[in-house]
């Protein structure tokens, strides 16, 4: 069998996206149909760069959802004699088989191992930074809003952690020693839980969303007890299971256990923990700015409490610095994910996420740069297509 | 201006103590020490023997006391052998313990000795400071020029086409992590794949002697990251004092456009790109880490990273202090700077 063409294996990896190029099709069509009542997002089709990005945005995470249908072989898969094989090379065995982005020094299939990783980024960037935003929103407002002593020993810790490198706090908080230290805990069901300081990290960190939805609806909804009590259970009952889940691993339906191994639960609070101080600072300077609005005075004058106007007033008028932040920040979470993958923190070794892919390849990339080239660029093009997306939004949302 | 910068330089030194505890804390977790330890005898090394070298060499003490150590505020630990040898943390092997000092921490200048460099840490950190300094020269050199021109040129005339396509530029800048654009740049200028050899994939030479082929590739890498931040933020900038009143009644007196871009508005539109500039130069420790490492360069970044990988505790806590410093003191200056280049702002 011969080796297939640059043309063979641009065509063949075009098929193997289909799924892809349905699920695009279909999404933009209907979001161009109904782009008169989606708001800003609908508003994205006026602004090229915020489409273009949108493009890039929704490829990655169909890439990912349809990761298991795109890939050719199994991401961990080794087939002997691929070893460092260049892209296009057929199979040993197989009949009509290749690697189509050829071998990896473990002679697994690049391409595969490239589709695959995408899932990991796609999964964690976005929930860890909607979980930073939950902290960061959570003690922002009362910082902002309040003043005073709040905001000065918040603001303190927030800069605490600023002024810490990023790089030096996650040498030292992403590593197996730290996983590993701390008193022993019996769970019921002959689990144990560790009180390491990840762990601890992830105990309050992962509150945070709790507090602010029991908050959010209790600020609201308490002349109408009836339904504040449906929503208060509603959201303890989704909010205990999935925090007893994450944070002490006991999860009576065993979903969480699967998604989330210890390792990458430490990259996780690690990405929440930096990314929250700068949150906080940006919300505590919008509730500051807005607080002096006419609407909080009248909220104010109203008798409202100070919690209904921090979420009810102030929070929905600063979505739109918010939503722009958010898109930028899952860029920089996905380009810290890398980061750590790149010194081999925090992700196993064979894992195919595109930091440690990067990390894998570095050594013989002058020799064997198609081991390289594929994350580095999927890479780059996820962050590049969320930063589109951010500036086409901030655009639109500038134009109202 | 008295009264703030004395208030900012106490909230500067408790946030540099507290962060320094911090990773004393950190690097001084059991498992942590026992990584040590191992590394320093032998990894079969038995758990007695392990809890013996600990003790001996007072790592089993109380752990502000330790801190208070290294500071320089405690006094040193002593432990008395069977045989009646004196040891202790500020008697160097080989001399005599009546003549050694009570305390040795940082604030003696004493800044220990690095367990994998078998060195003495001042003057290690002070030559790999120097070798990131002269990356770092290089990287301002391009970068900050590079981006104040193409802020400039794309904020004169919001809009137009140059605009668009700088900004787009930017654009794409940010989202090119250093381990991106470094991979990228070895493969395409410095490998047989192109074929184009114009610049060598490594930085390891260029710590007797940078020269065009052996640094260009990392300074760029590392540049990039950062042009396309700085070059937003000038142009946001320009594009505001580009609506000014007095832009148009320059304009309206009959000043050229370039005239009017050179002489009114550059000068107002640089006052914010300076802060950013400032705080760009923690953010780019990260990249100074991930470069120096990607190019074998061996700097302060190679450095953390060796410290780290065989928790070099003494050389964790110097490197943090530079560190923890750096971010705080490029904070400060952009504080001043702004208030200085700015009248309207009034510090304290």
């Amino acid at each position: 069998m011969d080796r297939l063409t640059a043309f063979e294996i641009a065509s063949r990896m075009f098929v193997q996206f289909t799924p892809v190029w349905i699920g695009l099709v279909i999404i933009l069509v209907l979001s161009w149909m109904l782009r008169g009542r989606l708001g800003l997002y609908g508003k994205l089709f006026d602004s090229p760069i915020g489409l273009i990005g949108l493009v890039l945005v929704l490829f990655w995470v169909l890439t990912a959802i349809f990761a298991d249908q795109i890939a050719t072989f199994d991401a961990l898969n080794q087939v002997s004699g691929m070893r460092n094989k260049k892209p296009g090379w057929p199979v040993s065995g197989l009949e009509g088989q290749h690697y189509l982005l050829g071998g990896d020094h473990l002679a697994r299939d690049v391409f595969s191992r490239w589709v695959q990783g995408s899932r990991i980024v796609i999964i964690i960037a976005p929930v860890a930074t909607l979980f930073a935003f939950m902290v960061g929103i959570t003690l922002g407002l009362p910082a902002g809003y309040y003043m005073g002593r709040t905001d000065t020993i918040l603001s303190f810790l927030a800069n605490l952690v600023l002024a810490f490198p990023v790089i030096l706090l996650f040498f030292l908080l992403v590593t197996p020693e730290i996983r590993a230290e701390g008193t022993v805990f019996n769970l019921p069901g002959g689990k144990t839980w560790i009180a390491s300081i990840p762990n601890i990290i992830a105990m309050i960190m992962f509150a945070f969303p709790l507090i602010f939805f029991a908050a959010l609806w209790t600020s609201r909804y308490r002349p109408r007890p009836q339904l504040l009590a449906i929503q208060l259970a509603i959201t303890f009952a989704i909010g205990l299971w999935l925090y007893l889940g994450l944070v002490f691993r006991v999860d009576p339906f065993g979903l969480i256990d699967d998604v989330l191994s210890p390792n990458i639960l430490n990259i996780f609070v690690s990405v929440v923990f930096v990314n929250s101080p700068t949150v906080f600072r940006i919300v505590r300077g919008l509730a500051i700015d807005i607080k002096t609005r006419d609407y909080v005075a009248a909220a104010q004058t109203r008798g409202e409490t100070a919690w209904y106007i921090m979420l009810w007033e102030l929070l929905p008028n600063a979505r739109g610095p918010l939503i722009v932040d958010f898109c930028l920040r899952i860029g920089y979470t996905t380009i810290l994910l890398g980061t750590l993958g790149f010194f081999g923190l925090g992700f196993s070794p064979e894992s195919p996420d595109w930091g440690t892919t990067i990390n894998d390849g570095r050594k013989l990339l002058a020799i064997y740069p198609h081991l390289v080239l594929p994350p580095a660029l999927g890479l780059m093009s996820l962050v590049l297509g969320l930063n589109l997306l951010a500036d086409g939004l901030r655009e639109e949302s500038l134009k109202d | 201006m008295g009264t703030f910068l004395l208030k900012r330089f106490g909230v500067m030194l408790l946030t540099a103590l507290c962060l320094t505890l911090i990773v004393f804390y950190l690097t001084n977790l059991d498992p942590n020490l026992e990584k040590l330890v191992k590394s320093q005898l032998d990894m079969r090394t038995s758990d007695a023997q392990v809890e013996a070298f600990l003790e001996r060499n007072g790592y089993r003490q109380n752990i502000f006391k330790r801190y208070g150590e290294w500071l320089g505020v405690a006094p040193g630990w002593t432990h008395t052998t069977e045989t009646g040898e004196i040891t202790g943390r500020c008697i160097p092997a080989g001399s005599d313990p009546a003549d050694a000092p009570t305390f040795c921490g940082i604030l003696q200048g004493d800044w220990g000795f690095s367990t994998v460099f078998k060195e003495s840490i001042g003057g290690l950190i002070l030559d790999k400071l120097s070798l990131t300094g002269v990356l770092m020269f290089w990287v301002m050199i391009t970068m900050v020029p590079a981006a104040l021109i193409i802020g400039v040129l794309a904020g004169m005339r919001e809009g137009s086409k140059t605009d668009r396509t700088l900004s787009t530029f930017s654009i794409i800048t940010t989202s090119t992590p250093e381990y991106v654009s470094g991979v990228v740049f070895i493969v395409v200028f410095a490998s047989s794949v192109t074929g184009l050899r114009w610049f060598k994939g490594t930085a390891a030479s260029a710590m007797d002697g940078a020269n065009w082929e052996n640094f260009t590739l990392p300074v760029l890498a590392l540049a990039l990251y950062g042009v396309g931040y700085i070059a937003r933020m000038t142009r946001a900038s320009m594009a505001e004092v580009m609506t000014e009143q007095y832009i148009r009644t320059a304009r309206l007196k009959g000043v050229s456009f370039w005239g009017v871009v050179l002489k009114h508005a550059l000068r107002n539109a640089l006052i914010a790109p300076f802060t950013v500039i400032m705080l760009q130069i923690p953010w780019l420790l990260t990249g100074v880490v991930i470069i120096e490492t990607l190019f074998n360069y061996k700097g302060f970044g190679w450095t953390l990273v060796q410290a780290v990988g065989n928790n070099d505790i003494e050389l964790m806590m110097a490197v943090s202090v530079v560190a923890v410093f750096v971010v705080l003191f490029t904070q400060l200056i952009s504080d001043i700077g702004y208030a200085f280049l700015n009248p309207r702002i009034r510090v304290s």
